[in-house]
């Protein structure tokens, strides 16, 4: 049976992101920097991937990184999602890496896992781990061209590990933003703490790694689903607490909302699930830094972590009553943040789809 | 660790399990200290820690094993031995504790009356000092399995001129003193579970009364944060539950199957395999001495998740979901619904929200201890409980 509990190292860490991340990157920074042409805070991501060598977690220690695994992966996503942080995280520490690791790449991955540069997958965000590997970019006289929509943090990226159609078949290349014919065009998203943008390849010089494109894509993303899991357990925790915090001290007809029974019930309901999407990130972040049972757990932690970060953001949102409505009231970050990641990397219907496959329950 | 699995290995190999008697083959477990391994010496147990019994239970689950019964009521030993063990004398841990777990003796919990479910702390049966002796008066109801119970546990009033917390004291019944009349109470599944019992002039023996006069509610307390563990903390395989009937049967008919079900049972699987992780994550937690609030939590999602797989269960059997198995009246010796059929379990299930604390009431415990709102306000806590209104 899976290890569900936290470790002492974990815990940690743990305190030590928060610390960081309650000094340098509180709601209201965000929310003052996500309007402006500068939404990442670039120096904080030196700190947390260079300095204390969060981006190079999942590589092993003789590629530069710490030799970590998806345990300690989802605990920092934990606490990014928490405070929403916008950060490259998931982009370069566990979209690309994974890629790069899979394929078999030490160059790249290296300098993602040093902090030196910020990488990203070209897949739209939306791409679910069982998708199709895509063929909108193709490999025409050793060169790419194609176009890719909604690439997470491609914005603020060096490099992009680019699945591409070549004669054969699925391709994974490495191409450099600042290559001659690559375009980046930032889209206006939803979730404003994490961006996304269009990448376009004009017949774009790259380098090709060597192993199983399709394979090393399907890694990727499904490390990227199970994972993606504990940043919505963040986003959950952060608004169960805070509405917690803010019906406890609203007073109305005489009393703090708080005692009213129908909004007590509620946040006990919303607890009972938060406890539950504990046990199911934990589950997945275990499968995936020990190898078994790894399909079903992400299908399972994806399926249940999106739609409860969801509810807990429209939870909170609805019991902040006229206040959460305002631009000045962090809660609608967090409602940006839950419903573009149900979108992302499969929607939980989808993960449920691939779950009947996994779990012989067909249509 | 490996020391104790040594030790059951040693024991299976002194205790051949084919063909043993269940009570007896049990009571030697007992005394080898191999029960409740966190027990004392003497009492089923080795003094040794919490986290040391997962590894005995899967060695004698392994050795296929004779086990407590399953399907008795968890009254004897998710409730009482926990509360024994916290409150009793060594006299009644002697005389309680092993029978209890070869299940030569069951056990009912006497606290529900007809004035008092969720307000428990309201009960009215009354305990009055005879000497060496209580006698007690009062009628409780929802007595789950009193009809082949050998003793309960009780909470009664020994002082009504306390606020209501305040008076009540917690006794171990003999149910077959004559003065309990145990008598059927029929459910909505057509069979009797649970019982009204009448207490006439009930004597109790001062030697079975369990924690002070007057800290009955302290000791009720523990018992019911057991049977919430007890629910909540059940570690199970993936498909243990009802889901798996569910899950089952749209594998082996795929005639039933309908594309509005297969979401739905998708769905309720995730849930039914949250809960699973929620609940090992529970016992993993205590068993590192880090004892979680998940176990309200789990009751709860237990409740919910139950109704709704069985109400599932009912559609997805379509024409043969009309039918029932058999309404008549029995009073059945121990919680078999694994056998039984989709609609019986339906019915069954919606207890599920009510036994052992309403879901209101739990989430009334969470928001009060787990996430500290603000209380409701309260007009019950510093009056006398003769003075409260009924
Ligand atoms: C199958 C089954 C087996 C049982 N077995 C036993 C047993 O063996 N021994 C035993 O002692 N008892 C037993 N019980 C009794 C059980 O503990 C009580 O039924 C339960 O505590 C609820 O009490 P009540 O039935 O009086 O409902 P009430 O307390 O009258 O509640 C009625 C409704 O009001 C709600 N309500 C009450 N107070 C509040 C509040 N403050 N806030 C919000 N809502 C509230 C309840 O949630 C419920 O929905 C059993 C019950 C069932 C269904």
């Amino acid at each position: 049976m899976s290890d569900l509990l936290y470790s002492e190292v974990e815990n940690d860490l743990r305190a030590s992101v928060r610390d960081l991340l309650t000094d340098r990157s509180p709601w209201t920074s965000v929310l003052a920097r996500v309007e402006t042409d500068k939404p990442y805070d670039l120096e904080l991501w030196r700190t947390l991937a260079a300095e204390m060598g969060l981006a190079g977690l999942l590589v092993p220690e003789d590629l530069g990184g710490a030799g970590a695994s998806a345990r300690e992966v989802a605990v920092v996503l934990e606490e990014l999602g928490r405070a929403v942080t916008p950060t490259p995280f998931l982009g370069s520490a566990v979209l690309a890496t994974s890629a790069l690791l899979a394929a078999g790449d030490t160059e790249t991955v290296a300098e993602l896992a040093a902090g030196q540069r910020i990488g990203t997958l070209a897949v739209p965000l939306t791409t679910a781990p069982h998708a199709d590997f895509p063929s909108s970019v193709r490999v025409e006289d050793g060169k790419l061209t194609g176009r890719v929509g909604s690439v997470v943090d491609l914005e603020v990226a060096d490099v992009v590990v680019v699945p591409a159609i070549g004669a054969d078949g699925p391709e994974l290349h490495v191409v450099p933003t600042a290559s001659a014919g690559v375009t980046v065009t930032p889209i206006t998203p939803l979730d404003l703490t994490r961006r996304i943008a269009t990448l376009e390849l004009a017949g774009v010089e790259s380098r090709k790694l060597s192993g199983d494109a399709a394979t090393a894509l399907r890694t990727a993303l499904t490390t990227g689903a199970g994972l993606l899991a504990s940043e919505q357990l963040g986003v959950a925790q952060w608004c169960l607490d805070a509405t917690t915090e803010y019906v406890s001290t609203r007073h109305q007809f005489g009393r703090p909302i708080g005692s009213f029974q129908a909004l007590r019930h509620r946040l006990a309901d919303l607890w009972a699930s938060v406890s539950s999407a504990v046990a199911v990130s934990r589950a997945a972040a275990d499968a995936l830094a020990t190898g078994s049972d790894v399909d079903i757990a992400v299908a399972v932690a994806a399926s249940f972590c999106s739609e409860l970060a969801v509810h807990a953001a429209e939870e909170a949102l609805q019991l902040h009553g006229g206040i959460g409505m305002t631009w000045e009231h962090p809660v609608h970050l967090y409602l940006g943040r839950a419903k573009s990641s149900e979108l992302a990397l499969g929607t939980p219907e989808r993960h449920r789809d691939a779950l009947a496959t996994l779990v012989d329950l067909p249509a | 660790m490996t020391d104790l699995v040594a030790k059951v290995e040693q024991f299976l190999a002194e205790h051949p399990t084919a063909g043993a008697d269940p009570v007896e083959w049990l009571g030697a477990r007992f005394d080898a200290g191999l029960a409740w391994v966190h027990f004392p010496v003497g009492l089923g147990g080795l003094g040794a820690s919490r986290s040391a019994q997962q590894a005995v239970d899967e060695a004698f689950l392994a050795a296929n094993a004779p086990q407590p019964n399953p399907a008795a009521p968890v009254i004897g030993y998710g409730m009482a031995a926990p509360t024994i063990l916290k409150f009793g004398t060594d006299e009644q841990k002697q005389r309680f504790l092993r029978p209890l777990y070869t299940g030569e003796e069951v056990w009912c919990q006497l606290f529900s009356e007809p004035g008092a479910g969720s307000d428990l702390a309201t009960l009215a049966t009354r305990a009055v000092r005879d000497g060496d002796e209580w006698i007690v008066d009062g009628q409780k109801v929802w007595t789950t399995m009193a009809h082949v119970a050998r003793w309960a546990i009780l909470v009664a009033r020994t002082d009504p001129s306390l606020p209501k917390h305040q008076g009540l004291s917690y006794f171990v019944c003999d149910m077959t003193d004559p003065g309990v009349d145990v008598r059927p109470l029929r459910q909505i599944t057509g069979e009797a579970e649970f019982n009204e019992v009448f207490l006439s002039g009930v004597r109790i023996p001062d030697a079975h009364r369990l924690g002070a006069v007057g800290e009955g509610w302290k000791v009720a307390t523990t018992t019911l944060m057991n049977e919430r563990v007890t629910i909540g903390a059940h570690a199970a395989e993936r498909e243990d539950g009802l889901i798996g009937a569910v899950a089952k049967t749209w594998r082996e008919r795929p005639e039933l199957r309908t594309p509005g079900l297969h979401d739905r049972l998708l769905r309720l699987w995730v849930d039914a395999e949250a809960l699973r992780l929620t609940a090992e994550r529970l016992r993993q937690g205590l068993a590192a001495g880090q004892p979680g609030p998940e176990g309200s939590a789990a009751k709860l999602t237990f409740a919910t998740l139950n109704q709704a797989v069985t109400g599932l269960d009912v559609e997805l059997h379509g024409e043969e979901g009309l039918a029932y198995s058999d309404w008549t009246m029995r009073r059945p010796k121990d919680a078999d619904w694994a056998s039984r059929d989709a609609g019986f379990r339906y019915l069954r299930m919606k207890g599920n929200s009510i036994e052992g604390g309403t879901s209101e009431i739990l989430r009334n415990i969470i928001a009060d201890r787990i996430l500290q709102l603000p209380k409701e306000p309260r007009s019950d806590v510093d009056i006398p409980w003769k003075d409260l209104p009924r």
